[in-house]
């Protein structure tokens, strides 16, 4: 069954299972890796992508949930690292393994396009989802305050798909 | 070669010797080319560092080679930092690609906090020859003496006439130069330094954060199928009979496949695999599967049966490890006034981000394999093994990797990657774990438990202390030895405590146990450093002494203390080991006590891996829960080749430490882990991390490591602080706030 969604900015097609979830049809149907599995149980959020700008947990988001909607996985921010967000993560030397930073990127970009400029505790509530083992959490604050004060703080979804 | 600068030497942890069956080779700290015949060899013939460590094209990009693997610790851009500094070239323009899998060339074992101390020389040294090189080939072409031309930024120059050669121009003459003799090549003065010593941002920080970085999962090879397999829940247990139908119904499987456990070497559980289109198909079949299985004699193991047995070990004398004086005695005539603690540590799993997996293609005469591991000749071995072939036809693939922690030493998860491709006929395999496997299946840091006693005498000095350990030993499982010194994996500076005491005993028993455990971020340390530094806390308190204060008293004057366990590592410094206590006291007012309300100071400080580390914690309770107010860490680790790189891994240890100390644990029940996903095994999250300072002794000592060294101070700082907070005394991970009420 084809399944019909747009993918950063252009329109996809899979015909896949319509169970199988967003997170799998991206990485292994779309040779799209840099959404990442950490759980399968929207505990870690390594998966987080945006569907219609809100950032989802695609681990346990069915293909189906997504037609006619509009996704954007971490390849999509920008063509060359240079989202404001993304920006901020490499002034600040945010990553260490790496593997939660696509994650922790998309929900900061969702809660900058929400609130421009979050507070600790917005930055508290809306990053608790993402798991760093690592341990990049200080860094990671320090960047999304950054990246909030830096002149392009919050670009519209409509901009980051184009 | 250089010496092995670790105090974990080739004489430890080795477990199998070279034969011509391709036994494993399973010393972790072992470098690769620790057989005797190859040594002998890198001894005579330094390898030509333009075919080994640096490659420039004729346009004048310079590739450095690195033969260690990066898990986040920063080894991608510390190590190529090494080599830049003596090739002298300019660091903006250097691009690092990691080493292929060739034990006769490299050191590839990524572990102990040993790669910074292990390269530090030889990459030196290479660099240094490579630079050697080019000058000569320069001098040669001016027809001038080589110790007249300068290499920097990339190119050589001469005197006066400022007659220059970028060293693409160079670099063919100078790469069939004589070698030259690597102990004899000049080294930079360290006066001369650009590089290293120098905050600098990680070399692949860009393509961690545009989702191009390519992890183990992300390898893609034509024609690849994904894999999972069913392993028995409990350890040991075994597959007594399957029907794959309604797997084998599900949309996308093709093969349902048995493979067998492998003991030494890889240690996996065999079990059944399900080999499907997609990751997802093959996670659904394998839930469609229908398996009887044999669950084997570790069904009666539990954690309280274990405790148990700790228990009935500590009531009777173990071996013993230590002894000088008679501690017995002199805590009999401290009677009353002896002080007496156990201590327990659970079972923990490293829980890496990325969860186990690795990529196998077995072909007729050869193999290839993407591995995210730190053991890359130990995954080519294993793969080999399986795939009937010489080691080198099997070409390893060294990934990045989502976390390592010790976890990815291991070279289980390639061998099940290659089983499933050899039982495929030689199909291309993605084996995944999924976070249930990865959590149930784990090699754990072993379950401990500790008696301490100890006394004072009537100066505020230690008269007597007492360690006796029983544990679920490493050396137990990955030692040939194991069964006759199954100790020699579990204490750390535990057994060679630089607190002076006259009378000093430490023993050990091995608590029998199907768990599989090995290497857990600090090892034998982050047991080792909770209850060292947890007793002294205790016995400071009993001599109504500031823990700062006792602590320096009783590190006495400033001396070497040997580890007699490890004669050729490095000994503990005393002087060090005060200074870098000082200085996390300084720098959190220690003196001062500015704790806020309900909050109280812990401090703690440990030597692991030939590095100091100390660190000052403020905490307690607030609303019922253990809320920490910020941590102040001081490491000395030698010479930092770079401290932005050394802060993150202080910050690194201290959240994985954190989340060892206060979030769940791994349990046993009926042989099997009864965790199984972040929701029972729960991590420390963004809105818990502590604010976290560091501070790095400046030091012209030779380097050593950091992946380590700060995890095991992070536990005993925080359960001293919350006994100064409420006067109450935890000796159990992971701590709970009920323990303080």
């Amino acid at each position: 069954m084809a399944i019909t969604f747009k993918l950063n900015g252009k329109s996809q097609s899979v015909d896949v299972s319509p169970e199988m979830p967003l997170l799998w049809v991206l990485r292994d149907t779309l040779n799209l890796t840099g959404t990442k599995f950490g759980c399968g149980m929207a505990l870690c959020g390594a998966c987080t992508v945006h569907i219609n700008g809100t950032a989802i947990r695609s681990c346990v988001t069915p293909i189906s949930s997504v037609a006619g909607k509009s996704v954007t996985t971490i390849e999509g921010l920008s063509a060359d690292a240079s989202h404001p967000v993304q920006q901020a993560w490499i002034a600040e030397d945010v990553p260490q393994c790496g593997y939660c930073q696509s994650g922790q990127i998309m929900s900061a970009v969702a809660l900058l396009a929400k609130t421009p400029k979050p507070t600790d505790a917005d930055i508290d509530e809306h990053m608790s989802g993402n798991i760093c083992r690592c341990g990049t959490y200080q860094r990671i604050r320090k960047a999304i305050h950054r990246a909030a004060d830096s002149h392009a703080a919050a670009p519209k979804e409509k901009a980051a798909t184009r | 070669m250089t010496a092995h600068s670790s105090r974990f030497n080739r004489r430890s942890f080795l477990a199998a010797s070279a034969s011509a069956g391709a036994a494993l080779v399973v010393g972790f700290y072992l470098p690769s080319r620790a057989f005797a015949d190859d040594a002998a060899k890198q001894e005579e013939q330094p390898d030509n560092p333009f075919d080994a460590w640096v490659r420039i094209t004729k346009d004048d990009r310079v590739t450095l080679i690195l033969a260690k693997s990066e898990m986040g610790q920063g080894v991608m851009t510390a190590l190529p930092m090494i080599l830049a500094e003596e090739l002298c070239v300019d660091w903006k323009h250097v691009t690092v690609e990691q080493a292929p899998t060739n034990p006769n060339v490299y050191e590839h074992g990524t572990g102990g906090s040993s790669s910074v101390p292990e390269s530090w020389l030889p990459l030196r040294q290479a660099g240094a020859a490579a630079r050697q090189m080019l000058l000569s080939a320069a001098a040669k072409r001016w027809n001038v003496n080589s110790n007249t031309c300068k290499a920097a930024n990339g190119a050589v120059i001469h005197g006066a006439r400022k007659k220059i050669f970028t060293y693409g121009e160079l670099v063919e003459e100078a790469s069939a130069l004589p070698i030259p003799d690597f102990k004899k090549v000049p080294l930079k003065n360290s006066n001369d330094f650009t590089i290293i010593g120098h905050d600098t941002p990680r070399f692949e920080a860009r393509r961690k954060v545009n989702g191009k970085a390519r992890f183990g999962l992300d390898a893609r090879t034509p024609g690849m199928l994904f894999a999972v397999v069913a392993r028995c829940p409990v350890f040991g247990g075994k597959p007594a009979g399957f029907d794959p139908a309604k797997a084998q119904a599900v949309p996308g499987v093709r093969h349902v496949l048995s493979i067998d456990s492998i003991g030494e070497g890889a240690f996996t559980a065999g079990g059944i695999a399900v080999v499907a289109d997609n990751s997802w198909a093959a996670i659904e079949g394998r839930k469609a599967l229908q398996i009887k299985w044999d669950e084997g004699s570790a069904a009666a193991e539990s954690s309280e049966s274990l405790r148990q047995q700790c228990l009935d070990h500590a009531s009777k004398p173990g071996k013993i490890v230590r002894n000088e004086g008679d501690a017995d005695a002199s805590l009999a005539a401290a009677g009353a006034h002896a002080i007496h603690a156990d201590y327990q540590l659970p079972f923990a799993a490293h829980a890496c981000m990325e969860p186990m997996n690795c990529t196998v293609h077995i072909k007729p005469d050869s193999a290839e394999a993407w591995v995210p591991t730190q053991a890359p000749q130990w995954a080519r071995e294993a793969v080999a093994k399986i795939a009937g072939l010489k080691p080198e036809a099997v070409t390893v693939h060294t990934t990045l990797m989502g976390g390592g922690f010790g976890r990815r030493y291991q070279a289980d998860f390639a061998a099940e990657a290659a089983q499933i491709s050899k039982a495929t006929g030689g199909k291309p395999i993605q084996l995944l774990w999924t976070r249930e496997d990865d959590l149930q299946h784990c090699f754990y840091r072993p379950f401990s438990f500790h008696r301490l006693s100890g006394a004072l005498d009537a100066n505020g000095h230690l008269a007597a202390w007492k360690h006796f350990q029983t544990s679920t030993s490493i050396a137990a499982i990955w030692e040939k030895n194991g069964a006759e010194k199954p100790e020699q994996s579990e204490f750390g500076m535990a057994a060679f405590l630089p607190y002076l005491s006259p009378n000093y005993r430490v023993e050990y028993t091995l608590a029998k146990s199907a768990v599989p455990r090995a290497w857990w971020r600090s090892v034998e340390n982050s047991s080792g450093g909770f209850v060292v530094e947890s007793f002294v806390d205790e016995l400071a308190a009993a001599a109504k002494s500031d823990p700062l204060e006792f602590r320096l008293r009783l590190l006495g004057e400033d001396r070497s203390v040997k580890d007699a366990m490890s004669p050729t590592g490095d000994p503990v410094s005393t002087a060090r080991l005060k200074n870098v206590l000082k200085l996390a006291a300084e720098k959190s007012a220690w003196k001062e006590k500015p704790a806020a309300k309900g909050m109280g100071l812990g401090l703690a400080c440990y030597f692991s891996f030939n590095s100091y580390a100390a660190m000052v914690v403020e905490a307690g309770l607030r609303n019922g829960e253990i809320h920490i107010a910020r941590i102040v860490a001081a490491v000395d680790i030698g010479r930092a080749i770079n401290p932005l790189g050394v802060r993150a891994q202080v910050e690194s240890a201290i959240i994985y430490g954190l989340t060892a100390a206060l979030k769940d644990t791994i349990t046993i029940q009926q042989g099997r882990v009864e965790q199984s996903n972040f929701h029972d095994y729960q991590m420390l999250r963004l809105p818990e991390a502590p604010p976290i300072e560091v501070h790095i002794v400046e030091s012209s000592e030779k380097p050593t490591g950091i992946g380590e060294p700060a995890l095991p101070v992070l536990a005993p700082a925080l359960a001293n602080a919350l006994f100064a907070a409420t006067g109450k005394r935890a000796r159990t991970l992971p701590l709970r706030a009920a323990d303080f009420m």
